[in-house]
């Protein structure tokens, strides 16, 4: 026993090596009370995975909604006292590292450690995620009850929660690579969770390896500013790679490949990375097919978290993103072009989970070009945030005003698909009579992502029109008639699912799904209400001082009329059962057709994958190592055989034929002496 | 620590196998055997630390030393570094794993137990050996018991398998063996002692021509491209416990040879051949990768995998940065558990469904939960997931090899890092269409997993977890002994 305990003390001691860098004000407890954030979800993935199927199968919801409780009352905690007791010092919020250890070093300097990283966004991160989880923790209570993975899926639930909020403290760019990646392959078994169906697995599969292919761009970036920053911390990388004049950032500037800096590069493959999970064209494939999975899982993975992550890199990098003016204009137009992209893709769609899929990468298009906006300072030289910045708190308001609006539609969707046992629209029409609250909540959210005030999303929508229209004019155009569009196809779902025909109800109805799926409804639709009244500036900016947003309110005539247009048209269409959307879907014949079947671009990508890739590198490669490398092989030992077969008749055993070979090699011996020798 | 034992065990639970009377009795003399292996392993490791921690910085620990063959200079000598320690846990992992996958065979019971145990005691001592006769001796030690292994228990085409797979390695060991010599007179130290030929710098023109023997005789074994062909027809049609040892333990002992031999007491020939070794290994991996992707059959998709992992290991060493080089052992370790493990995976499911084509199952989760679990956990390595030990080792090498800023060795970095995707298509595909997907009929009344299997099992995944979530154990332990191999090349005047 006391061997045991020797040796467990010495684990810790030797092999753990857990520093603590710096420890807040408020004394170490906050350190390790942070640790437990991820690591209660954590442990519940371990608890229910190794024994939830056997013993605590009923029970299993409970566990993992009780551990998550504490991780969000602590989050929450965590960001009321970093905001308002110790995060600010002399007027600005600082960076925290309370907890970090070295994991694996690679080289002098070079190393993941494992930390925390304790400033604005990850605490507001922290708060949003746990929140979320919790409300789809509860939700699913009554949601998945009677499903036979029961505990299985709150694991995975709980695996995810772990990642993300691993993902959301990273201190290492490395570390945030690792839960990067726990991240999808917690969504890639959350979407394959209906695994006999065989269009989940191709889902699921899809997701993983094109959000796997965007890694690739991260893993790069990542090699790239180790190789000229010479660290893997993010507080170290943002001082070297933002000095004026220091040696890292002028190799990073200074070493180019075709026409752009080593630093752009970088910039741009980390982008390519956060594009992936984010969704973003030509990378977003995978999004819509991820609705194969559990309702709840799409509101919390494919809405209001993960998907958000790579916005979230954006901003986390955002410093180093500034100093590379290439790499701010790429967010800026990959980001406005997916939101206006998706936008018509989703004004055709016929899956109410498809719907909301593709607003969710439209607005994920509006926070990543709101990043892009907020402009570059490379003509100063060192990092200076004047003038910049209002893009960057516009981005991270609509983060998480989004967060919630859209939690709250996809779980309003499930209440409607939990009641209907369908996806399709076209089995909708007249719910509001069977499902009051739902119907309330649902159309709260959908006023909010329209951006009518004052719900949520009016304010944060606001803030990243201003900050596009004081960067570009085109870019505030197309934002503009994007949100034109969102009001449009939000209220064009609203009227079909709640309003349009009555439906006819089959069998016995079973009503809203009880408390446990209304509670979370409830609570989200008064923050998609209210969230909008929060005063983000001061306490989420690109430099940590706080930031007046002045709000004119002139300037909310066009997108405000906008929206109401969108709104009123959708409600001119679809409010009553008429064929004027058949009629207008004929008249637009081609593009309609076009953006039903989301561009082709599935098509585009089947193409590359199955006749490319498959065919002409996968197939010949196979066979190549079958028939040349193996048939050299092959051959080798086939003529080796070949040859041993005929010395094997030199030795037959004749002495005649012995006595032929003596005589034979004889005069040829006597040749060589004689003729060549001499 | 007495470094003999580790020979000794192995001898002794051979021995003991081949007294036994009945199969249930040679089955329990090989576990109790490798159990005291994995004890013995535990017991090296706890040791070297304990050295280590107390300040010993000598490169070689519990070093032994007997005159064996003084004529010619040959010596009995062993010793250990990070680097063997490594693979003796390895070994010791996949030993018992092995054992314990094996439980059901019944032809022949106490050959096949012997002839596994063997194996183990050739690669134990490769690992311990610092003479290069005596590794090489215990080289072949470890070739013959898989010929018979394939030949015997073996399915399919298993006399051509056999064949191929024995003739290849015996001329990768010839190759070997002409290197050792060459070395051997070259150096004009007239002995086999690593450790002296490391001191002794050899001539340049001398290791001209015995690196590249040693190195391709050794990357045989390792699956160097293109000697790796008898991977995909000797795993297919080796037994279970086979496969995972010609692929947990005999690719390794390539993989430490190019590493230790030819690449340690040669630098000047490692850095005259890098960038070839770095272009055939860029070409392993990725083609290796790709032609998985078209495989059907299980265990041809975990061969040609190995093909591309392996490829890591190589191009670990060829790359000749430190980093790299601690990413290539560590490689080794990792690859060796998860390929043992996705082969008695394999072993599991074939037992169950008698096949092993992917398009024939489908939707085995529902009938065999825990062994499809395990599925998930390799292939999830296999891709190199975080947490598991495969990314620790990938993430090693590509930090390592992108320390070289020239186009060339980006060029090979990026190729390589490519891998990672292609990788995730092939096991998304193969976990897809076993795992997932309806349930096949004829498959419902399959049963889960077994005792011993399930031992197994865990056993392997341990390891991979114990890497994956910590490795900095494992870096503290090899990181010391690549850097020696690493000041060795280092002081080589560059060209």
């Amino acid at each position: 026993m006391i061997e045991v305990i020797r040796i467990t003390y010495y684990i810790m001691n030797e092999f753990l090596q857990i520093r603590l860098l710096q420890v807040l004000p408020i004394g170490w407890n906050f350190g390790w009370s942070l640790l437990l954030i991820p690591l209660l979800p954590f442990a519940g993935f371990l608890l229910l995975g190794l024994f939830g199927r056997k013993y605590i199968k009923n029970s299993a919801g409970i566990i993992a909604t009780a551990l998550l409780l504490v991780s969000t009352v602590l989050s929450i905690y965590i960001a009321y006292v970093y905001f308002f007791e110790y995060g600010k010092v002399m007027g600005m919020y600082q960076k925290f590292v309370p907890i970090q250890f070295t994991w694996l070093e690679f080289s002098q300097g070079v190393s993941i450690d494992f930390g925390v990283l304790i400033d604005p966004i990850s605490v507001m991160m922290l708060a949003i995620v746990t929140f979320i989880s919790l409300m789809v923790h509860i939700y699913s209570l009554a949601y998945m009850k009677g499903d036979e993975r029961f505990p299985t899926y709150y694991a995975f639930l709980g695996l995810f929660t772990f990642s993300m909020l691993g993902l959301v403290m990273a201190s290492n760019i490395f570390q945030m690579y690792i839960f990067w990646e726990l991240v999808g392959v917690s969504s890639f078994l959350l979407i394959g969770y209906y695994y006999n169906k065989p269009s989940a697995v191709a889902a699921c599969k899809k997701a993983f390896i094109v959000t796997r292919f965007a890694d690739l761009g991260f893993l790069l970036g990542i090699l790239i500013l180790s190789f000229h920053a010479g660290t893997l911390d993010f507080n170290t990388l943002v001082q070297r790679l933002t000095v004026d004049g220091s040696e890292e950032l002028h190799s990073a500037y200074t070493s180019t490949f075709l026409g752009a800096s080593a630093l752009t590069w970088a910039a741009i493959l980390i982008f390519i990375g956060g594009a992936g999970k984010s969704a973003m064209f030509p990378l977003h494939v995978w999004l819509p097919d991820a609705m194969e999975g559990p309702t709840p899982v799409s509101a919390l993975i494919h809405a209001a978290t993960m998907v958000v992550a790579g916005v979230y890199l954006v901003a986390r990098m955002f410093p180093i993103f500034s100093m590379s003016e290439g790499a701010m204009h790429f967010v800026t137009y990959v980001g406005i072009f997916s939101a206006l992209f998706a936008a018509l893709i989703a004004c055709t769609q016929t899956d109410i989970k498809r719907v909301l899929a593709y607003s969710t990468m439209s607005q994920i298009g509006f926070m990543m070009f709101a990043l892009g906006v907020s402009g570059s300072n490379l003509k100063n030289g060192s990092l200076n945030y004047s003038g910049l910045g209002a893009g960057y708190t516009a981005a991270m308001f609509h983060l998480f005003t989004h967060a919630i609006f859209k939690a709250l539609l996809f779980l309003g969707a499930g209440s409607v698909i939990h009641f209907i046992h369908s996806n399709e629209l076209k089995d909708m029409g007249g719910l509001r009579k069977y499902l009051p609250i739902t119907n309330i909540t649902f159309l709260i959210a959908c006023l909010a992502i329209s951006g009518v005030p004052p719900f949520a999303g009016f304010f944060s929508k606001e803030e990243i029109l201003l900050a596009a229209y004081q960067h570009k004019a085109l870019i505030y155009w197309i934002a503009l008639i994007t949100s034109g569009l969102t009001a449009f196809y939000m209220f064009r779902l609203y009227f079909l699912i709640f309003w349009n025909k009555g439906t006819i109800v089959h069998g016995e109805h079973h009503g809203e799904g009880g408390f446990a799926m209304m509670l979370p409804l409830v609570l989200l639709a008064v923050g998609a209400a209210f969230a909008g009244f929060i005063p983000f500036g001061n306490f989420v900016t690109a430099d940590g001082k706080p930031m007046e947003v002045v709000f004119h309110w002139q300037f909310s005539i066009a997108p405000v009329s906008i929206a109401l247009a969108g709104i009123f048209t959708a409600m001119w269409l679809y409010r009553k059962q008429n064929n004027k959307p058949v009629a207008i879907a004929n008249s637009l014949n081609v593009f309609y057709k076009a953006g039903y079947n989301k561009f082709y671009i599935d098509e585009l990508y089947l193409f590359i994958t199955k006749k490319i890739l498959f065919n002409l590198v996968g197939r010949p490669a196979a066979w190549f190592d079958k028939n040349v490398v193996d048939g050299m092989v092959n051959l080798t030992g086939n003529t080796t055989q070949l040859i041993s077969e005929k010395i094997k008749e030199f030795q037959s055993g004749k002495v005649q034929q012995y006595a032929i070979y003596f005589l034979a090699g004889v005069i040829g011996l006597a040749v060589v002496f004689i003729y060549i020798w001499k | 620590m007495n470094l003999i034992l580790l020979i000794l065990l192995p001898l002794l639970t051979a021995v003991l196998i081949l007294l036994m009377r009945n199969s249930q009795q040679v089955k329990l003399t090989a576990l109790i055997g490798s159990v005291a292996q994995l004890a013995l392993a535990f017991a090296l490791l706890l040791a070297f630390r304990n050295e280590r921690v107390a300040g010993n910085e000598a490169q070689m620990l519990f070093e032994l030393q007997y005159n064996w063959f003084p004529a010619w200079n040959i010596s009995f000598h062993l010793g250990v570094d990070g680097i063997s320690v490594a693979m003796i846990l390895l070994t010791s992992f996949v030993v018992i794993a092995g054992v314990l996958v094996s439980w059901n065979v019944t032809k022949m019971t106490k050959e096949f137990f012997f002839l596994l145990i063997l194996l183990s005691l050739g690669a134990y001592g490769f690992f311990i050996s610092l003479d290069l006769f005596i590794l090489f001796f215990f080289l072949e030690i470890a070739v013959i018991p898989k010929y018979l292994l394939i030949g015997i228990w073996g399915s399919g085409k298993k006399e051509y398998a056999a064949n191929k797979l024995a003739l290849m390695l015996m001329g990768g060991s010839a190759l070997v063996l002409v290197g050792l010599l060459g070395v051997y007179f070259g150096s004009h130290q007239k002995s086999f002692d690593l450790i002296t030929l490391a001191n002794t710098h050899i001539p340049v023109e001398v290791q001209k021509i015995c690196f590249p023997l040693l190195f391709v005789g050794f990357g045989v074994f390792s699956a160097l491209f293109p000697f790796h062909t008898w991977v995909p027809d000797g795993h297919s049609s080796a037994p279970t416990a086979g496969s995972m040892f010609l692929a947990g333990i005999s690719m390794k002992l390539g993989g430490y040879g190019c590493l230790r031999v030819a690449t340690y007491i040669m630098p000047d020939g490692a850095k005259e051949y890098a960038n070839i070794i770095i272009v055939l290994s860029t070409i392993a991996i990725l083609y290796g990768a790709f032609a998985t992707m078209m495989q059907k059959d299980l265990k041809y998709i975990n061969a040609y995998s190995s093909v591309s992992h392996c490829g890591f290991v190589l191009l670990g060493i060829g790359m000749l940065t430190k980093t790299a080089m601690t990413g290539a052992v560590m490689q080794m370790v990792s690859h060796g558990l998860m390929t043992a493990l996705f082969f008695a995976v394999i072993g599991m499911i074939y037992e169950r469904t008698h096949t092993r084509q992917v398009n024939e199952m489908g939707g085995l989760l529902k009938v065999m939960p825990f062994i499809t679990t395990i599925l998930f956990i390799v292939g999830f390595c296999s891709l190199g997931l975080p947490g598991l030990s495969g990314f620790v080792a990938e993430m090693t090498v590509f930090m390592g090899s992108w320390q070289h800023p020239d186009p060339f060795h980006r060029i090979a970095t990026i190729a390589a890092c490519m891998s990672i995707v292609v990788t995730a298509v092939y096991i998304l595909r193969a976990i897809g269409q076993t795992a997932m997907g309806p349930l096949k009929e004829g498959y419902v009344n399959l049963s889960d997993a077994k005792w011993n299997e399930k031992i197994a099992a865990i056993i392997l995944i341990g390891g991979i977890i114990a890497i994956g979530v910590a490795p900095f154990w494992l870096n503290d332990l090899i990181g010391p002994a690549t850097q020696i191999i690493m000041n060795k090349l280092a002081a080589v005047q560059p060209k």
